[in-house]
């Protein structure tokens, strides 16, 4: 079952979790020691994690590294953890994100070090236990574990409004979710008593029972992406929480959602999701100028970048629901380099965050000439979210409009204009916030020093790498996508009008 | 292989060297870096060219760049005579500008980001020509656009600047939109997105239902060709800067000169008009794309001309002669005469880089000074300056003997002799040839003739650049004089040997004239050359009112031109103020804020509601809670008993 | 021999004659005494029952409520007299401290 002959799946989730526990023992007086346990406990679960890159097999579509054993028996619930190619990229993103988060939290958290650690080795464990779950209870368990850490780096270490957004970040999640969990339900049911996703993903339900589950799970993932129109979430959780969190959110949590729709949604529903194509696609239209032109008029730079998530999360849905190979991999490499950029764009707000405590854009200007290599840095990620060829944001986007165009046309079309209201909108941030004269505001702010440096480095990389040579992560997908493709063309078309009636 | 490799990375290893050690370590010793590359690139370019002449061609792929479902695309290099030729427009342009700009930019802080910069460019911008795919070619096409945006607002202090490196990034993402969307088009048809893949299936493709199919998009019927060829067209019309995408270019004018020369005139504008000769296989199947682009380019290369008639900024008016010739090249490609088209591309290179690294030895003198009003009488101290302007100014006006007579006047013979629609073109085109020559001069008798109009200080300051900047334009110069005896007509006992050289890859255009038609075409536009010029001098060599007059009775003609028709007001009142202005009120107010926000705070608050009114019961007295319970077991026990 | 009802009628008025007090009085050592009432008066239905069906159950489920009551009085009081000398009242109305 396991090619490496050690459970390294759940070393690799459980991990963080030690160190938490590590952690909670240290005394809080200690803070280096807290800092330094729990960044070699990440980095130490990101260099166990390497081991599922280089012995992955590419050729298969199979689940890999699988472990699986007997948890609640009266009712079928198993642990069982796995992953494929679909899953495995964000497994290495989400460990390799919160090394950096802890990185970059080095000397902008002040209070409650210990706590604000735990929380984050928490959410390390129920990011890789999200990706990396077989069992639907046992990834229901780390999809709402996922929340409670995350709604306390939300709500204890944010801005001014942060309970206003930590509670809304919550409860919007959660609605979703419970719908979610009254789909896992009736599934349990409708698929013979199981909790095996993999099981369940090779069924064929019925369409009316699809049409149902259909709902219920979009409602949880379509949250999480965010979809317009239930993306109102994500600017002010994003606005409010400290650096680390709106990290964690923007380059891991809300890939769940689209995370989910590859792994449940498509596989599970086929028929449904075909049905519902054009809609989602249109969603995912609307998503993406909403999202830009919002950006367009924006004063806060963290609401920006939130709001530019909208639009580039729409991207990704857009060629998800494209529902063809290229789409398909473009939207799992551009979630992979979204979580890259806007991960750094948020990484660098964090940095001049800690040097000027002010998001106002107006309150910046000719930073370029005071940091320079920070404005070099930012360049980057500024580029690589326009999607500027050579850099990885282009490969994405390319493939998904590409994958978009050849399934529906027109929608494509309309949705190539966020490529061009992107540029707009990001290039106007840069310029106010580089360009121009010295805001005096800002007149003596050092450059970054080395751990800001490395804390970035690693993403430069991978954004230049993606943008060169994609294909070293596009090489990862294929076997899986192709067979998400078989499960979708073999479901019967279901055009007809008359069908999409709930009723029928 | 390896030896063409070479061409585009020595740049890119010069800016990384750059941009990495720059600021630290090499600092004013940056330019050696990227000399040395460029110079570099040039020889190998050369090398190249002989390789081509000698009949050795090279196609072929380095590696793939995307492997994604049934989408792939690699990285390779198609070395063929278009290739050749722009291979040696590039360098050798860079090759001067970047010696120049050492003179140039000496002293300034950001010195080694400035060369960084440059070999950056360079480096996409032999990415673009020696692609041997659309992909790839749109990496390029992308990447100079940065190259341009960086350093266009290279003085990124100035506001100006960063507005005008943004406008140009922005503008050129409108048409690059359109060009993406070409090349899904391309690879949906074709299957593939390599040169010759495409070209060589082209003709599979004419009776396919295809191309007659149904778009989707408006329910039309479009032919497949000509939809393509637009849609790349799209993309040369924003990087060209071409009407109605032309806005940007002036503007970046805000660059160092240097990058004038070398992005906004030489190479990196004319990437639309390479572009369109490379896909000629592809225009050529549409005749309605090909009038779109004769008359989009006739129109500009007038339109341009007219705004360019009454500029005072000596740069503005260079960038609107460039897009005006721009337009001629357009012009040509869209009679069919593609060869004429590259010929132009690559002689106007050679004089239009002249020009403006002349104007910015001008500014050097004058201390940044760009007002063409205020200069005058330069000639005395800025000798080089003054002839080598001459030189580059008779070449852009046609003048026989001169680069430009050979390259324009094949253009306008390939239009007239294409008739019908053809003929419309040229007349625009013989005009043009009219209103570049006045514009020319204009700037050159008030430039360098009459009396110095400028301040004491300015006067005081005035000299000659120093040779590291003089002597580029004597290159420069030399290149504007001869780079056109590579096409003389055979009417004039040349061999024209440029148009048989790309023939091999452009094709020959299919019209025909007698001699003695090509003579008087030829003597028409000469004699208009003549006449701007002796106009010119008589407007503005002399000093005579008759400027001031005539723009008294034209008055509304010249305030149309002086303020660029508006285009730039147009596009602020009718796309940029109603976008932002949506996005404030309607999305951020209205459905975000109102609409959205509304129903996620609403049912909570619904339930507040709610909450609030059931609260009352809970009074806190334990008498009560007992009352109702008692009650409440009484009815129940009523009902058992009862029922 | 007494018949049951009897021994239930009284059970019954003993009973309502504490939930009586229980709602109506508004001190609180009464509505303390009317719990002991309603205690006493389910006493004595079970020892009524517990001898007309000669099963002993009854009685020593009327033990535990004794006991139960005593512990609760000892408590009940202990609360009343700290209520007391924080409120200084042993109004009922005064004390609503639960009010939603």
């Amino acid at each position: 079952m396991n090619q490496l002959g050690y459970p390294i799946l759940s070393v690799v989730i459980f991990l963080p979790l030690l160190g938490a526990l590590m952690v909670l023992l240290i005394n809080r007086k200690n803070e280096s020691l807290i800092r330094w346990v729990t960044l070699i406990t990440s980095v130490l679960t990101f260099i166990l994690a390497i081991p599922l890159l280089t012995h992955f097999d590419k050729t298969t579509s199979k689940m890999q590294f699988v472990e699986s054993h007997t948890w609640i028996p009266q009712w079928n619930i198993r642990y069982s953890v796995g992953i494929d190619g679909i899953s495995i990229l964000f497994v290495m993103l989400s460990t390799l994100i919160t090394v950096l988060c802890v990185l970059i939290s080095w000397k902008a958290i002040k209070d409650r070090i210990k706590e604000f650690h735990i929380a984050l080795l928490i959410v390390d464990t129920a990011m890789v236990g999200v990706f990396s779950s077989l069992d639907f209870f046992l990834f229901y368990l780390f999809w709402e574990a996922m929340l409670i850490p995350m709604y306390l780096l939300i709500g204890v270490w944010g801005g001014p409004r942060r309970l206003y957004a930590a509670i809304k970040f919550f409860l919007y999640t959660l609605v979703g979710s419970v719908l979610m969990l009254v789909g896992i339900i009736v599934l349990y049911f409708a698929g013979g008593r199981t909790f095996d996703i993999v099981q369940l993903s090779s069924q064929n339900l019925p369409y009316g029972l699809q049409f149902w589950l259909f709902w219920a799970f979009f409602a949880a993932f379509a949250v999480k992406v965010p979809m317009f129109p239930v993306h109102t979430w994500l600017p002010d959780a994003h606005t409010e929480a400290p650096t680390a969190g709106s990290v964690i959110l923007a380059a891991i949590l809300i890939k769940m959602g689209a995370y989910g729709f590859l792994r449940f949604s498509i596989p599970l529903f086929p028929e449904a999701t075909k049905t519902y194509l054009v809609p989602m696609m249109l969603l995912s239209m609307i998503a993406i100028i909403y999202g830009a032109v919002i950006c367009l008029v924006q004063s806060d730079l963290k609401r920006l970048i939130a709001y530019s998530s909208v639009s580039h999360m729409g991207f990704v849905t857009l060629g998800l629901f494209a529902l063809n190979a290229t789409g398909l991999e473009g939207g799992i490499l551009q979630m992979i380099n979204h979580g890259i950029v806007t991960g750094a764009l948020f990484l660098g707000v964090g940095i001049i965050y800690e040097r000027t405590h002010t998001r106002e854009i107006a309150d910046y200007g000719g930073v370029a000439s005071r940091m320079p290599v920070y404005a070099a840095f930012f360049m980057i990620f500024t580029l690589a979210a326009i999607g500027l060829p050579g850099l990885n944001g282009f490969i994405g986007e390319f493939l998904i409009l590409f994958g978009a165009f050849s399934a529906k046309k027109a929608i494509a079309v309309f949705s190539a204009t966020g490529v061009v209201i992107g540029a707009a909108y990001m290039l106007w941030l840069y310029q106010k916030v580089f360009f121009q004269t010295v805001n005096p505001k800002i007149e003596a702010i050092p450059d970054m020093d080395l751990r800001e440096i490395v804390t970035l480095l690693p993403l430069v990389i991978l954004i230049v790498w993606i943008g060169v040579y994609p294909n070293t992560f596009l090489s990862y997908m294929h076997a899986s996508v192709q067979h998400l493709l078989e499960r979708v063309n073999i479901a019967p078309e279901s055009l007809s009008i008359a069908r999409l009636l709930p009723w029928r | 292989m390896s030896k063409y490799l070479l061409i585009p990375v020595l740049p890119l290893l010069a800016f990384f060297i750059n941009i990495i050690l720059g600021r630290r370590y090499l600092k004013d010793n940056a330019q050696w870096v990227s000399i040395a590359a460029v110079l570099g690139s040039f020889v190998i370019a050369v090398s190249s060219l002989f390789d081509v002449i000698s009949g050795s061609r090279f196609y072929g792929d380095i590696y793939t760049w995307v492997v994604a479902g049934n989408f792939r695309a690699s990285v390779g290099f198609n070395i063929d005579e278009l290739t050749s030729i722009m291979l040696i427009v590039v360098t050798t342009i860079s090759s001067l500008v970047h010696i120049y700009s050492v003179g140039y930019m000496h002293g300034d802080k950001g010195y080694y980001r400035f060369f960084s910069y440059l070999s950056l460019f360079t480096f996409s911008m032999l990415m673009l020509v020696m692609s041997n795919n659309f992909l790839q070619l749109y990496f390029g096409w992308e990447a100079v656009g940065l190259c341009s945006y960086l350093l266009i607002g290279f003085w990124y202090e100035k506001r100006s600047a960063s507005d005008a490196g943004k406008k140009a990034f922005i503008v050129n993402r409108v048409g690059d939109f359109g060009f993406a969307l070409g090349v899904f088009m391309i690879y949906l048809t074709f299957g593939s997105l390599d040169y010759r893949t495409v070209f060589n299936s082209l003709s599979m493709h004419l009776n396919d239902p295809l191309v007659h199919m149904n778009l989707g998009i408006t329910a039309v019927d479009v032919n497949l060709f000509t939809l393509i060829a637009l849609l790349l067209f799209c993309g040369a019309v924003g990087k060209s800067a071409q009407i109605p995408l032309h806005v940007w270019l002036p503007d970046a004018m805000e660059g160092p000169t240097p990058v004038s020369a070398l992005i906004h005139a030489a190479t990196m504008v004319t990437a639309g008009v390479f572009m369109v000769a490379r896909c000629s296989p592809i225009f050529n199947l549409s005749p309605f794309a090909m009038n779109v682009v004769a008359v989009v380019g006739a129109v500009t290369a007038i339109f341009a001309a007219s705004i360019g008639l009454v500029q005072n900024d000596i740069k503005r008016v260079i960038a609107y002669s460039t897009i005006s010739q721009l337009g001629y090249m357009f012009l040509a490609e869209g009679v069919g005469a593609y060869s004429a088209g590259i010929f132009h591309l690559y002689t106007h290179a050679f004089f239009k880089a002249l020009l403006f690294l002349g104007a910015g030895s001008v500014m050097h003198a004058m201390e940044g000074e760009l007002n063409i009003q205020k200069m005058g009488g330069l000639r005395k101290y800025m000798p080089w300056t003054y002839w080598t302007f001459l030189l580059a100014s008779l070449s852009i006006s046609g003048i026989p003997g001169f680069a430009g007579f050979f390259s324009k006047d094949e253009i306008l013979w390939q239009a007239y002799s294409s008739g019908g629609p053809g003929r419309l073109v040229w007349i625009i085109g013989s005009i043009t040839a009219f209103m570049t020559a006045l514009y020319s001069f204009r700037v050159f008798f008030m430039a360098f003739h009459g009396e110095f109009r400028g301040t004491h200080e300015q006067e005081h300051h005035l000299h000659e650049s120093p040779k590291v900047m003089t002597i580029p334009l004597a290159i420069l110069a030399t290149g504007a004089v001869v780079a056109g005896w590579v096409g003389i007509p055979s009417l004039l006992g040349g061999g024209n040997q440029i148009a048989g050289y790309l023939g091999h890859v452009l094709g020959h255009p299919k019209g025909e004239g007698t001699g003695m038609q090509e003579m008087m075409v030829m003597g028409f536009s000469t004699a208009l050359g003549i006449l701007g010029i002796g106009l010119s001098y008589i407007m503005y060599g002399r000093r005579s009112e008759l400027p001031q007059k005539i723009a008294a009775a034209f008055k509304p003609l010249y305030t149309l031109f002086y303020n660029k028709y508006y285009v730039d007001e147009l596009y602020s009142y009718t796309v940029v103020k109603p976008t932002l202005w949506i996005g404030k009120n309607i999305l951020g107010k209205v459905t975000d804020g109102t609409i959205i926000e509304g129903v996620v705070n609403g049912v909570p608050g619904l339930i507040g509601w709610f909450s609030a009114r059931f609260r009352r019961i809970q009074t806190g007295l334990v008498q009560e809670y007992a009352a109702v319970m008692a009650i409440g077991i009484l009815i129940i026990m009523v009902v058992l008993i009862v029922w | 021999m007494v018949p049951i009802q009897w021994y239930l009628w009284l059970s019954v008025i003993v009973f309502s004659i504490g939930v009586f007090g229980f709602l109506s009085r508004r001190n609180i050592i009464v509505i303390f005494m009317s719990i002991e009432l309603m205690l006493n008066g389910v006493n004595i239905s079970l020892v009524a029952f517990s001898h007309y069906l000669q099963d002993m159950r009854g009685q020593i489920l009327v033990f535990f409520v004794i006991a139960v009551a005593a512990a609760e009085a000892a408590i009940g009081l202990a609360i009343i007299i700290s209520l007391f000398r924080n409120k200084a009242t042993a109004h009922v109305d005064d004390i609503d401290e639960m009010k939603g």
